[in-house]
């Protein structure tokens, strides 16, 4: 019952101790009965974040039971990997998270140094820092629209998606490439930043935070969002651990847990860096807890730019990566994605494939198990809303 | 960190133990000892954060190995505690109580690499592969350039090229006699 709204705009406010009948925590759903109903939310749907599906099992529309099913986006990244030179992994890594790939490039060429005893210099550091930033603010920016276009608002995905395209123009200036950038290789990056970029981004910053002000008025300050959004999938603290939950889902619960903070990468060190947190951990908290970050990371690409060395090397001396051999190891490097903790486990036996690479999705769990658990008592129609509100993305978990 | 290192000595057979960087440790226990460790390191040592559970087939050696990722946000550090087992006969103890999102990953696993998990829920459900009749995917000895040719079937009407051979004959026609500076292994 705890996931039940407290909110005067919401239904189910009766007692539902009795009903339905209960056999070791799970309802007793008799489908001959025609007291429930089941229908399935996906996988083609626009109320689901990507291809995946929920199997739901409905009293009037209140979810009784829901069951997450993957499957549609199976790729099998990992096993392609096991199969091709370690060079060869950056076009497949890319495509782990689609609005999001710069921190797969930035794990798998981590990872890849760390076994080989690589050391990337400085400039190229802080160019990667720039790029895993500006990652950041485009997922970030989408989400906005997805959450928005969930609870019936299109106008703000408009909005957002528009405005995310000016930060793919940012990369395709940095990088070559919109979408998939494959920008961060062994050893550095590919490329340095083009004439006039500092003052182009600085610009788009300025725009950026003009929209930020919008979607606050419209979208975190309007009554019917928060009716809707508050008391909706509410993490406890205690389920932070329990559900191995992490990024903005567990910061909303209070859990102050940021790998850019607890454990630094590239140069998050040298930069000023609030944890953002929140405590009443329902979905409207996690939505300012992502607008917060949005803005911090708005501030944090200012900084980045200001601070990067004008002159140095952006690569660091490599061995022909065509015939490269890593030494014997295993090694998990991990980033803070806008959906949590990414990270990447390595391992290599010497010869120029590696042996095994997982891809630890960041909502892995919140896709399933956290889903399933929280779906139950919601509406019908407020799924959409929580799905996108947990930021769960398919292909990251059946990688 | 050494100084868990010692008290896990004292507690358990410690079969290996390497460091990686300071904010990742690897150890290597006993298969029987497993359940024991996670859950002390679960409850007492701070450990409360299970990041994965992963295999790796170590086909040479008739061996998978499965790697617990623990993570501990006192101090930060990330533990792998690694445990091997028999690949003809995959089995292991499951985790679904100490981490209630435990059974996913034995599902998965249980999928793609056939390691079974007696007593974890749905772990005969299907997670990716609906309707798989073939050897499990991610083993190191399943063909997937046999399979593929055995599934599917080429389009009619379209041709394919090796791509060594065809890149040396559009590539590098003029290489092997080009007046360059020769590798030591040509």
């Amino acid at each position: 019952m705890s996931n039940l709204s407290k909110s005067k705009y919401r239904g189910f406010e009766a007692d539902r101790s009795k009903y339905p009948v209960e056999e070791e925590g799970k309802p007793v759903i008799d489908l001959e009965s025609h007291k429930f109903t089941k229908i399935w939310q996906g996988p083609q749907h626009p109320g689901v974040t990507g291809n995946m599906a929920v199997e739901l099992i409905i009293n009037g529309d209140e979810i009784v039971d829901a069951k997450a099913h993957m499957g549609y986006l199976h790729r099998s990244f990992e096993k392609l990997m096991e199969r091709r030179r370690y060079i060869q992994c950056f076009p497949i890594v890319c495509r782990i998270c689609v609005p999001e790939p710069d921190t797969n490039e930035y794990c798998v060429s981590a990872a890849m140094e760390d076994l080989a005893g690589i050391t990337v210099p400085e400039k190229a550091m802080w160019l990667r820092t720039l790029n895993l930033e500006m990652s950041r603010v485009g997922s970030f920016l989408m989400w906005i629209g997805g959450q928005a276009g969930s609870l019936g608002m299109g106008a703000i995905s408009q909005w957002t998606v528009g405005m995310r395209d000016y930060w793919l123009d940012l990369f395709e200036e940095m990088t070559g490439g919109r979408v998939y950038h494959m920008y961060m290789i062994p050893g550095g990056v590919r490329k340095n930043l083009p004439d006039g970029f500092k003052d182009r981004a600085r610009r788009l910053i300025v725009k950026t935070r003009r929209l930020m002000q919008d979607i606050d008025n419209t979208f975190l300050s309007n009554a019917i969002i928060k009716s809707r959004l508050q008391g909706l999938g509410v993490i406890s603290p205690e389920m932070v651990d329990e559900y191995g939950i992490v990024g903005p889902n567990a910061r909303a619960s209070g859990r102050e847990y940021d790998i850019r903070m607890n454990n630094p990468y590239v140069c998050y060190d040298n930069l000023d860096i609030k944890m953002i947190t929140a405590t009443e951990g329902d979905a409207y908290a996690r939505a300012q807890v992502r607008y917060r970050e949005l803005n911090q990371s708005l501030d944090l690409v200012a900084q980045i730019l200001d601070r990067i060395p004008e002159e140095g090397a952006i690569q660091a001396e490599m061995p022909n990566l065509l015939h490269w051999k890593i030494p014997q190891g295993q090694t998990y490097v991990k980033a803070e994605s806008t959906r949590g903790e990414h990270g990447f486990y390595m391992v290599s036996d010497g010869s120029e494939k590696p042996r095994r690479v997982f891809a630890r999705g960041a909502s892995y769990t919140h896709a399933i198990s956290v889903l399933e658990k929280l779906a139950v008592n919601v509406s019908v129609s407020d799924l959409a809303g929580l799905m996108v509100s947990l930021h769960t993305c398919p292909p990251e978990i059946e990688r | 960190m050494e100084q868990l290192i010692r008290k896990i000595k004292g507690m358990v057979h410690l079969k290996a133990y390497r460091k990686q960087r300071d904010d990742l440790y690897f150890i290597t226990v006993e298969k029987a000892q497993l359940e024991m460790i996670l859950s002390h390191l679960k409850k007492n040592e701070g450990f409360t954060h299970l990041a994965f559970l992963q295999a790796v087939d170590f086909i040479e050696d008739s061996r998978f190995q499965l790697t617990y990722m623990l993570y501990n946000y006192e101090t930060g550090v990330n533990l792998g505690v690694l445990v091997l087992i028999d690949r003809d006969k995959p089995e292991m103890n499951s985790i679904h109580k100490l981490w209630a999102h435990g059974w996913q990953y034995q599902r998965e696993l249980h999928e793609l690499y056939g390691i079974d998990f007696p007593g974890s829920p749905r772990v005969h459900e299907s997670f990716v592969l609906e309707g798989w009749e073939e050897m499990p995917p991610m083993r190191r000895d399943f063909d997937t350039l046999e399979y593929s040719e055995r599934t599917f079937f080429q389009r009619p009407g379209r041709s394919t090229n090796d791509p060594k051979e065809y890149m040396k004959e559009k590539m590098y026609k003029n290489y092997a006699a080009s007046p360059r500076i020769r590798r030591d292994d040509e």
